[in-house]
C-alpha cells in the first residue's frame, strides 16, 4: 500500500460490509425508500419521467443513497424465426465504502472519516462544500447537495449500526439481495453464492468490487452482477486516484524547484 | 491534428450515463484561482530578484501584483467553497493525501510573507526583514505555482488525472509566463528584462509540456482538442506564442510592445488553465472516458491471469 493513502485501521473490530446480490433484486425500491425515510434524504419533486425502464432515479447523489438500476438487455433468439428475448437485470448501487477511499484521502478538512465499523461517513458539521471529494470518487457516489452547498453520501446508517441495528436499507430489503454484516462473512458468503449460480447455469454471474488487490483495495460494499459491470453503470477497473500521489508530488517539488532555478537564471547576467 | 486514437470503440454504459459526477467548481473560481495564484507565485521570484538587482519599480510593482493576484485568488477559492463560511475549517488538519489541505497550508504561508515584504516596500518599514520575507515569498511561490497540478490531477477526472505528469510542470511554465508578462508591462523597459525573460521561458515551457500533454495518446487527451476546451487551448497557443516572440524581439525596444506581448502572453496562461479546466469537466460527462481504458485494462489483466493459469 501506498504511504499516502488512508486505508483500514487496525482497531481490531470486525469490518461491516454490504453485499448486494442482484440476481435476487426485484427492483422494488423499498431500498431507496427506506434510505430516504431513515435518513432524512430529500425528495427530488420535480417528477420528471426518465423513459429508462422503471428507473427515474437515474444514479446515486447527494439526495440518493441508493439507486436501483433497470437493464432490459436484448437477447438475441437462438432460432432466427423467433423473436428476441429481453433479459432484466435490476441492481441496487450505493457508496461502496472503498478500502482506499478516494474521497476521504483527499478531504482538506477532515469531514470525511473511517468510522470504527470501517465505513466512510461525512461529518455534516464541519464539511465546508469544497467539492474535492466529489472530483476524487472513481464511482461518482457523492456530491454537493443544491441549496445546501456540503456534500452527501450513504453513511450505511452510521447511527443504527452503533446501535446493533442494520442499515435501513438491508432491513427493508424483501428478498435479501441487500445483505449486511461482518464483510469477511459476507465475503465467503459471495464467493458460494458464485459457485451455486454457475452450477445452475448462470454463466454472467461474477463479484464485483470483493478482491481486496483491486485499485481501491477491496469495496466495504461489494456486489455479485450478471452482465459486465459498465452494463449497470459502475466503472469497470476504478483505482483510487491517490495511488499515484507520490509520482505527483514529486514531479510538483521537480517543477517548483525548477521555477526557483530559473528565477534566479533570468537575473543571472541580465544588464538592464 | 494530434496523434490520437481513430473511432471511439464499442463500449457498454448505462444509458450513456456518465459514471463520474461533474465536478462542482466554477471555471470562473478554480480556473481563475489558479491563474492568479500561479501569477502571483511566480512574481514573487521576480520581486525577490528586483530586490538584490537594485530595480527599485520592477520590485515594488511585482510585491503589489503578487499581493493583489493572491488576494483575489484567495476569494476565489473561498467564494467556490458550498459553505464560504466554514473556509477556515481547510486549516483544521494538515493532510498530505489532500492537495488542497497542502495547498491551504501554503497559501497560509505564502499570503502573509507576500503581504508583508509589500507592506514593507511600500511604506518603507523594516527594510531587512521585508527583503527577508520577499525570499520567503518567492520560496513558498514556487510551491502555490506548482501545487495546482496536483490539485487538479488528484482526482478521478480522466483528463486531469491522466496529465498527472506533465500537469505541475504545465503550470509551472503557464505561471512564470504570466508572471513575466505582467510585470514586462507594469516595470519600465530598462528594469524589465528579467521579466521578459522569465515570460519567454515560461512561454517555452507552457507550450512544450501542454503539447507533450495533449499528445500523451491517452483517450481522455482528446479531450484537449474538442469543443470548447479546444478552441481555448488553441486560443491560448496564439497568444502565448505570439507575446513571448513579440518581447523577445521588440520588447527591450518599446514600452508599448512590452505592454502588449506581456499581457498576451499573460493571457495565453489564462486561456490554458481555462482550456484545461473545460477539458476535464468534458471528460466527465461521457462515459466512454472511463469504460473504454478500465476495459482494456481489465482484460489485459485477465488475459495475463490466464496465461500464468495456464
Amino acid at each position: 500500500m501506498s504511504v499516502t493513502q488512508l486505508g483500514m485501521p487496525s482497531i481490531g473490530v470486525p469490518r461491516k460490509g454490504f453485499f448486494t446480490d442482484t440476481s435476487l433484486c426485484i427492483g422494488c425500491k423499498a431500498c431507496e425508500v427506506a434510505c430516504k425515510e431513515w435518513n432524512s434524504v430529500p425528495a427530488d419533486t420535480s417528477l420528471e419521467l426518465t423513459g429508462e425502464s422503471f428507473d427515474n432515479t437515474s444514479a446515486l447523489g447527494a439526495d440518493s443513497w441508493r439507486h436501483v438500476a433497470f437493464i432490459e438487455k436484448q437477447v438475441p433468439a437462438a432460432d432466427p424465426s423467433a423473436h428476441d428475448g429481453v433479459k432484466w437485470l435490476m441492481s441496487s448501487d450505493v457508496c461502496k465504502h472503498c478500502t482506499h477511499a478516494a474521497c476521504l484521502d483527499v478531504c482538506p478538512t477532515g469531514a470525511l472519516f473511517r468510522t470504527e465499523h470501517g465505513t466512510v461517513v461525512v461529518q455534516q458539521d464541519i464539511c465546508n462544500g469544497c467539492g474535492y471529494c466529489v472530483s476524487a470518487c472513481p464511482y461518482g457516489v457523492i456530491d454537493q447537495r443544491q441549496g445546501d452547498g456540503r456534500v452527501f453520501k450513504c453513511t450505511m446508517c452510521y447511527d443504527r449500526l452503533g446501535a446493533g441495528e442494520e442499515p435501513a436499507c438491508a432491513k427493508a430489503c424483501p428478498t435479501k439481495s441487500i445483505q449486511y454484516g461482518e464483510l469477511d462473512e459476507l465475503r465467503e458468503r459471495a464467493d458460494a453464492r458464485v459457485t451455486e449460480l454457475h452450477e445452475r447455469g448462470e454463466e454472467g454471474a461474477r463479484l464485483y468490487g470483493h478482491n481486496p488487490d483491486d485499485g481501491v483495495g477491496g469495496d466495504g460494499a461489494f456486489f455479485l452482477l450478471l452482465d459486465e459491470p459498465e452494463t449497470y453503470g459502475l466503472p469497470p477497473d476504478p483505482v483510487v486516484t491517490t495511488r499515484d500521489l507520490p509520482v505527483m508530488w514529486k514531479r510538483a517539488a521537480g517543477a517548483a524547484a525548477g521555477l526557483l532555478l530559473g528565477a534566479v537564471a533570468v537575473f543571472w547576467g541580465a544588464r538592464n | 491534428m494530434s496523434p490520437r486514437r481513430g473511432a471511439t470503440e464499442e463500449f457498454t454504459s448505462y444509458y450513456g450515463r456518465p459514471i463520474l459526477k461533474k465536478p462542482t467548481w466554477s471555471a470562473v473560481d478554480i480556473a481563475g484561482y489558479i491563474f492568479a495564484g500561479g501569477l502571483a507565485g511566480a512574481t514573487s521570484m521576480l520581486a525577490a530578484g528586483a530586490q538584490y538587482s537594485a530595480r527599485p519599480s520592477l520590485e515594488r510593482r511585482s510585491k503589489l501584483m503578487a499581493l493583489t493576484a493572491i488576494s483575489a485568488s484567495a476569494v476565489a477559492l473561498v467564494h467556490d467553497l458550498g459553505r464560504p463560511e466554514r473556509f477556515l475549517n481547510m486549516l483544521r488538519v494538515a493532510k498530505p493525501t489532500s492537495p488542497m489541505s497542502m495547498g491551504s497550508w501554503i497559501l497560509s504561508l505564502y499570503g502573509p510573507l507576500a503581504g508583508a515584504s509589500a507592506a514593507s516596500n511600500v511604506l518603507g518599514i523594516l527594510p531587512r526583514a521585508g527583503r527577508a520575507c520577499g525570499v520567503g515569498a518567492a520560496v513558498a511561490g514556487a510551491a502555490v505555482a506548482t501545487y495546482t497540478g496536483v490539485l487538479l490531477a488528484d482526482t478521478a477526472v480522466p483528463t486531469w488525472h491522466d496529465a498527472h505528469e506533465a500537469l505541475p510542470f504545465v503550470f509551472a511554465g503557464s505561471a512564470a509566463a504570466s508572471a513575466g508578462g505582467v510585470a514586462a508591462a507594469l516595470a519600465p523597459v530598462a528594469e524589465a528584462a528579467p521579466a521578459r525573460r522569465m515570460a519567454v521561458g515560461g512561454a517555452v515551457l507552457e507550450t512544450v509540456m501542454s503539447l507533450k500533454m495533449e499528445r500523451s495518446g491517452k483517450l481522455s487527451a482528446e479531450t484537449l482538442h474538442q469543443g470548447r476546451a479546444g478552441t481555448l487551448l488553441r486560443l491560448s497557443k496564439a497568444f502565448t506564442v505570439g507575446g513571448a516572440v513579440g518581447l523577445a524581439l521588440g520588447g527591450r525596444h518599446s514600452r508599448l510592445v512590452s505592454t502588449m506581448c506581456g499581457l498576451a502572453v499573460a493571457a495565453g496562461s489564462a486561456l490554458l488553465r481555462f482550456g484545461v479546466f473545460e477539458a476535464g469537466v468534458a471528460s466527465t460527462l461521457d462515459p466512454k472516458y472511463v469504460v473504454v481504458p478500465q476495459r482494456e485494462r481489465a482484460d489485459e489483466a485477465a488475459r495475463q491471469r490466464e496465461a500464468a493459469g495456464a
